[in-house]
């Protein structure tokens, strides 16, 4: 077993689709919100809502981490790069970023020392074979990624490597879910869950959705048979009267999540009392900085930042799509004056984005999608 | 980036003087890579070895795969689509020349 190959199977789709078909009351519009900016990609990349009836609407949620980091957090990581002093280091995903001063790679052409990593791992590398620069690691993402954050930390400490220091940037996703329920604008039936933040987190921290809001969740895999398989498990709890939390990526998701990961998390970080989200705003205590124990390691500690807040270009609606609320090439410069090469908002960035993930994927005519949602 | 990929393990890897280290090779599609295992480590102890697969997410493992869970999951497809492979087989079984 490759644990990939096997998730793929064309003809299994097909047997779901017609499953899914049958699940469906007839005249009922069901809308499934996919937290995760991983499932995005693999619902554009093999065209899954060809596979789905019309009635049956998926909504792209806000976890994209690069998608929710606002122009404010990009400016102040620009200008610890902009000193001669040091290495700003940070996933590639981020380059493209637009500030208000513009991103990561124009303060690269204009003589900023910044480089791309795959992994916190590869950040402290460099400030170990440049023991006289400060090493900045511009750290993003939510629980998934936070835990290698810490370890890196954990590391950096054990080997007293001062001059490497995190920008911490690390979202939490229930804070985000919250929002999007609380949000008068959308319907949702249920949520596709992140699958790998739950690797982390586990399902529990999702039971309160099923409870408490009503909604049902699946928390699913990211091959199109796991996305496929979470919309029949969803239909079938709306259809028995169902209410509950499901764990379809159980090969990968353990129900408690990662014990030691949560530990490390613990440890190195702490929640703030508040951080803004792109588009969302400010959301209570979802995300995570470098506590008081590790300060030395705290790039916000350590250098003076601007931390002012910057709005988005008007044209923008990168907002309205992380809420769901506008699907990607509603946006009035999806595609026109807004493209993965020279991005407006972050959804166009990432290839987690629903923008990008649109863009380099879209397959099926934009009429249909409208003639389809019209109904 | 937040992308997780599942990698089989080849060997867990020792540190300079011998001792175990929290790294281990792992094969990715036929590509060999270093990946940091020190988040399946409780309590010190850790229940990895070659064979295993993980899910591999920055250059760290965050969780070995269940292969009985995996079985069970393409069980449960299998189930689904007992027309399809019914399909399949009375393909396989006709003789058409």
């Amino acid at each position: 077993m490759r644990f990939v190959d096997e998730f793929r199977d064309a003809g299994m789709a097909r047997v779901l689709s017609t499953k899914i078909a049958e699940l469906c009351e007839p005249g009922r519009h069901y809308k499934f919100m996919e937290v995760c900016g991983g499932h995005t990609h693999t619902i554009y990349k093999h065209g899954l809502e060809d596979y789905l009836p019309e009635t049956v609407s998926l909504v792209h949620g806000p976890g994209c981490p690069v998608c929710v980091i606002p122009m404010g957090r990009v400016d102040d990581a620009i200008a610890i790069a902009e000193r001669d002093d040091v290495i700003l280091t940070t996933f590639g995903d981020m380059l493209r970023v637009p500030g208000g001063r513009g991103s990561f790679f124009d303060s690269k052409a204009a003589g900023s020392d910044i480089r791309m990593v795959y992994s916190p791992l590869d950040a402290l590398k460099i400030a170990r074979k440049n023991p006289d620069k400060r090493v900045v690691f511009m750290a993003i993402g939510f629980e998934t990624t936070a835990p290698s954050t810490a370890m890196t930390v954990l590391r950096a400490a054990a080997e007293h490597l001062d001059n490497f220091s995190v920008f911490c940037n690390h979202v939490t996703i229930i804070p985000a879910i919250k929002a999007i329920l609380d949000s008068p604008d959308l319907r949702l039936d249920g949520f596709i869950g992140p699958g790998h933040v739950s690797t982390v987190i586990g399902c529990r921290p999702y039971e309160w959705i099923a409870r408490d809001a009503g909604k049902p969740l699946v928390c699913a895999g990211f091959e199109p048979l796991d996305i496929l398989q979470s919309v029949y498990q969803l239909l079938r709890q709306l259809a028995e009267a169902r209410c509950e939390v499901e764990n379809q990526y159980a090969r990968v998701v353990p129900w408690d999540g990662n014990t030691k990961a949560l530990q490390v998390i613990n440890e190195v970080m702490e929640l703030r009392p508040h951080f803004e989200w792109r588009g969302l705003g400010f959301i209570s205590h979802s995300a995570l900085r470098i506590n008081e124990k590790y300060a030395r390691f705290d790039a916000e500690r350590i250098f003076a930042l601007p931390g002012v807040r910057v709005a988005d270009p008007k044209a923008c609606q990168c907002g309205e799509v992380l809420k769901g609320v506008l699907k990607p090439w509603e946006c009035k410069v999806f595609g026109t004056a807004c493209t993965p090469e020279t991005p407006i908002g972050t959804c166009m960035v990432s290839s987690e984005g629903a923008c990008a993930a649109y863009y380099n994927f879209g397959r099926f005519s934009r009429d249909r999608v409208k003639e389809a949602t019209r109904t | 980036m937040c992308l997780g990929i599942p990698g089989e393990v080849i060997e867990l890897m020792a540190d300079p003087s011998g001792q175990e280290s929290d790294l281990a090779m792992v094969s990715v599609e036929g590509v060999k890579r270093a990946v940091n295992i020190g988040l399946l480590r409780e309590d010190g102890q850790l229940d990895l070895e070659p064979g295993d697969w993980i899910l591999i997410h920055v250059g760290f493992a965050l969780s070995k795969i269940d292969e009985k869970e995996a079985k069970a999951s393409l069980e449960f497809l299998m189930g689904l689509g007992d027309a399809y492979t019914d399909e399949l087989e009375a393909l396989a079984a006709s003789d058409i020349t």
